[in-house]
């Protein structure tokens, strides 16, 4: 590098922050493609949460419609997406929840606490499912068949207006 | 009537922000001394008329003037008074106004106290200050007003969010936007250097009282936001890495990296443009933290773009201001120099390191808080990384600062020996290895997390402790008198680093040996927590003046003995229709116990979160002493003493 060049570096880094703060300027984001849409759901077995002897996998789901949700105690849009969550829970749509890098304690208090709306909660500790899901952070919803193939990705919270638009005509169409 | 007033005033004060910056850089640049003393003159009346504007819209909280949006929006005549003032600063326009009046109060400090600066060097300062605040004043003036009329008037404002219904609101977000505010005045020292082209530890040591001045207030503002999260939201946690809590903690790591370099080049004369760059990286990200947290653009993205031209003036403000500064060091780093050398051992190099650990336990903290609005401004949705992230990438790139922490206040300058100072600090080393290993085992339990937290903190102590030992050893009165004596600057940086290590031990303690349960309790019920008896007496309900309460009743006891009596509430503010969990919490010395009442379950029973937390008010005890390290180094007469030095130099 020229020596003057590594003068301007500050300001080149500055630019770049800029440039991601103008796009974020922009509107809704929409959801993208996630390579694993219409591809088979990675496999797993994992302890239920508050019962470690038990275990889940997505093959004891089969011949049925569901859904995973990525979650975890700690995190704050967790918090947002709950009501809708449990509303999704009271009109029968079956959740299993991943509780992604989490202390077993506090999930379990959070769920005592504002209502679990998961069919069963399964244990992801260390995260590894998570890696093989493609899980950029938490939350986020996979919708998945009968035949066990991703058929959609939520990243974030799911909203009313994802739920609406996107997620139950889905669930209707399966 | 009032509120135009208050309006009237801020365009006065943008008037007079305007005349600072011109007056003071034409003078500036004739070297013409009316010119310049108008542009102070300019300093102090925009303060008055920012001041003037702050207590309008105190006084439109104080009697209830619905007519005012803003005031209709965050506030309610059931809130009590102090809340009703506190609510200034509760909404986006009222904290713009809070954090230019801070700006306008800083700039009239430097008026009073820069006398001893070259004529100058202090009006391309004042200049620097007032094309900020003009930033500032414009964007409220179009863009943030707080005056703004919603004519017909409500009968009743839609109440303060009743989170922030708390002492905290008091006095965190004041204190902290002094720390913010209070690096406008060291980057204006930075950038007046860089416009006069002279780097020299003269400027370093104009700079320092300047620096060390906002740190404290920073330090003090994150301190009191920590405590008031741990009370008020009941999750019994003191730090969340929440985007919010990290924007003010980012400006502080750099801001305390700043502090260790200006001492080496006020010094040594070294790493100057490393200094200089620091302190316009220092309220650069004072400025993205006002504006990530003000602006919404963390909560949601999407509450930033329903308002583009906020967002617009803000990215045009921050490109200004810190694009600005940063091409000015791009054209003028080149003809600075390099200044002194030093050693690869040495003080010097030993504080550049901690440095760079510093500026790269930022970069972690800016990745973990900007990644996940990167990823949403690239439309990949909303996510959270979380504290996993932070714990794991965080606390190990600051190991090596807590070492080196130690081992710097013996190294000499310019040059110094491994091996010398290695045997110095055997014994330091020996007895916190030893105690780190030996201390978990008598508190019942031995992780090796514990043991390194332990480590660092006993490291820190000791080695803090061992450098005022040997110069109590060349001393000739009293010991106490030889402690007093001590130059101010030194006992700061000691109660300082104390701190740290009293902070780090609060840390791992709280860690590794809180007990949390999470039970369902009827009245009458005991619950065993970590030796103490948790009885649950049943529950009542009272008013407060603007929500409905449920408080519980518990009775704790110690080996049957009755210790205190506990009384979480659960509140229901009415205005706003929301709940609020009001923890209670009986803290000591060596232990806090925290009660959070959670739902109501079936019958008398409630679900009910017990904690008992070790040394938890250490961690905060800690921080204040940080604090009280830096009010101790600004105390040092060298400052004064140097000043007038530097007048009769100049003069």
């Amino acid at each position: 590098m020229k020596p003057v060049l590594k003068y301007l570096l500050p300001l080149a880094i500055f630019l770049v922050l800029v440039g991601f703060f103008a796009a974020s300027l922009k509107h809704d984001p929409r959801e993208v493609p996630s390579p694993l849409i219409d591809k088979p759901a990675p496999a797993f077995r994992l302890p239920v949460l508050n019962a470690p002897d038990k275990t889940f996998a997505p093959e004891d789901m089969r011949g049925r419609v569901w859904l995973l949700n990525v979650w975890a105690s700690w995190c704050g849009a967790c918090r947002d997406e709950h009501p809708v969550l449990m509303e999704m829970a009271r009109s029968g749509i079956v959740m299993v929840g991943l509780d992604y890098k989490d202390d077993e304690a506090q999930a379990s208090a959070f769920l005592s606490r504002s209502g679990n709306p998961y069919t069963i909660v399964v244990v992801d500790a260390d995260g590894r499912v998570g890696m093989d899901y493609g899980v950029y952070g938490v939350p986020e919803t996979y919708v998945i068949d009968r035949a066990g193939i991703i058929r959609y990705k939520q990243i974030g919270p799911i909203t009313q207006k994802a739920l609406r638009e996107k997620i139950l005509p889905l669930l209707q169409r399966l | 009537m009032i509120p135009e007033l208050g309006h009237l005033a801020l365009i006065l004060a943008w008037l007079l922000a305007a005349a600072q910056a011109g007056f003071a850089f034409a003078g500036a640049a004739r070297n013409d001394g009316i010119l310049m003393a108008t542009g102070v003159s300019a300093a102090r009346g925009q303060f008055v008329f920012c001041g003037i504007a702050f207590v309008s819209l105190g006084y439109a909280f104080y009697a209830n003037d619905f007519s005012v949006l803003y005031v209709a929006s965050h506030s309610n005549s059931t809130l009590p008074l102090y809340y009703r003032l506190a609510a200034i600063w509760g909404g986006h326009e009222g904290s713009m106004l809070l954090w230019t009046t801070t700006l306008a109060l800083w700039t009239v400090a430097v008026t009073l106290f820069s006398q001893h600066l070259p004529e100058v060097f202090r009006a391309r300062l004042l200049g620097t200050m007032g094309l900020i605040s003009l930033g500032f004043l414009t964007f409220i003036l179009f863009a943030s007003n707080p005056f703004q009329r919603m004519i017909p008037a409500v009968l009743q404002g839609r109440d303060l969010n009743p989170l922030l219904q708390d002492p905290g609101m008091v006095l965190h977000p004041p204190v902290l936007y002094m720390g913010y505010v209070g690096f406008s005045v060291v980057f204006g020292f930075a950038i007046a250097a860089l416009l006069g082209g002279e780097l020299n530890p003269q400027w370093a040591r104009w700079t320092r009282p300047w620096t060390t001045a906002a740190w404290v207030f920073l330090t003090a503002g994150i301190t009191f936001g920590s405590q008031w999260a741990y009370y008020e939201l009941g999750w019994g946690g003191w730090w969340f890495w929440d985007a919010v809590e990290n924007a003010s903690f980012m400006p502080w790591l750099v801001g305390t990296a700043l502090i260790h370099a200006l001492a080496v080049t006020e010094k040594r004369d070294a790493f100057k443009l490393w200094t200089v760059l620091l302190a316009i990286l220092t309220f650069s990200l004072a400025l993205l933290g006002t504006f990530l947290v003000r602006s919404g653009v963390l909560t949601s993205v999407h509450a930033f773009a329903t308002d583009p031209q906020r967002g617009l003036f803000i990215l045009v403000l921050l490109g200004g201001v810190v694009g600005g500064a940063l091409t000015l060091f791009a054209l003028r780093a080149p003809q600075m120099g390099l200044g002194g050398r030093f050693g690869m051992v040495s003080r010097e190099s030993m504080l550049l390191a901690g440095n760079v650990v510093l500026l790269a336990a930022t970069g972690t903290v800016m990745l973990g808080t900007l990644y996940p609005l990167f990823l949403e401004a690239l439309e990949l949705g909303k996510i959270s990384v979380g504290p996993p992230y932070f714990d794991t990438v965080f606390v190990p790139v600051m190991l090596p600062a807590m070492l080196l922490m130690g081992l710097a206040i013996f190294a000499p300058w310019k040059h110094a020996v491994l091996t010398v100072l290695l045997g110095r600090l055997k014994w330091v080393m020996g007895v916190s290895v030893a105690m780190a290993l030996l201390l978990p085992l008598m508190l019942g339990k031995w992780t090796p997390l514990i043991a390194l937290g332990l480590l660092m903190a006993l490291w820190i102590a000791a080695s803090a402790f061992v450098s005022v030992y040997e110069r109590l050893k060349k001393r000739e009165g009293g010991i106490i008198k030889t402690v007093v004596g001590l130059p101010r600057a030194y006992q700061g940086m000691i109660v300082a680093h104390l701190g740290v290590a009293v902070f780090i031990m609060g840390v791992t303690l709280v860690k590794g040996y809180e007990v949390e349960q999470d039970m369902r309790m009827s009245p009458g019920d005991t619950a065993q927590v970590d030796g103490y008896g948790f009885r649950f007496d049943g529950i009542r309900e009272a008013f407060g003046p603007n929500y409905m309460a449920i408080i519980g009743h518990f009775t704790v006891t110690w080996n049957g003995r009755p210790v205190t009596i506990l009384a979480p509430e659960k509140r229901h503010y009415l205005a706003s229709d929301t709940p609020m969990t009001e923890a209670a919490i009986s803290s000591g010395f060596f232990r806090d116990l925290y009660i959070a009442l959670g739902e109501p379950m079936d019958g008398q029973a409630w679900s009910v979160r017990l904690y008992v937390k070790p040394f938890v008010q250490w961690i905060w005890a800690g921080c204040l002493m940080m604090a009280a390290g830096g009010v101790l180094a600004l105390l040092d007469p060298r400052y004064r003493r140097r000043n007038s030095a530097a007048m009769e130099g100049t003069a």
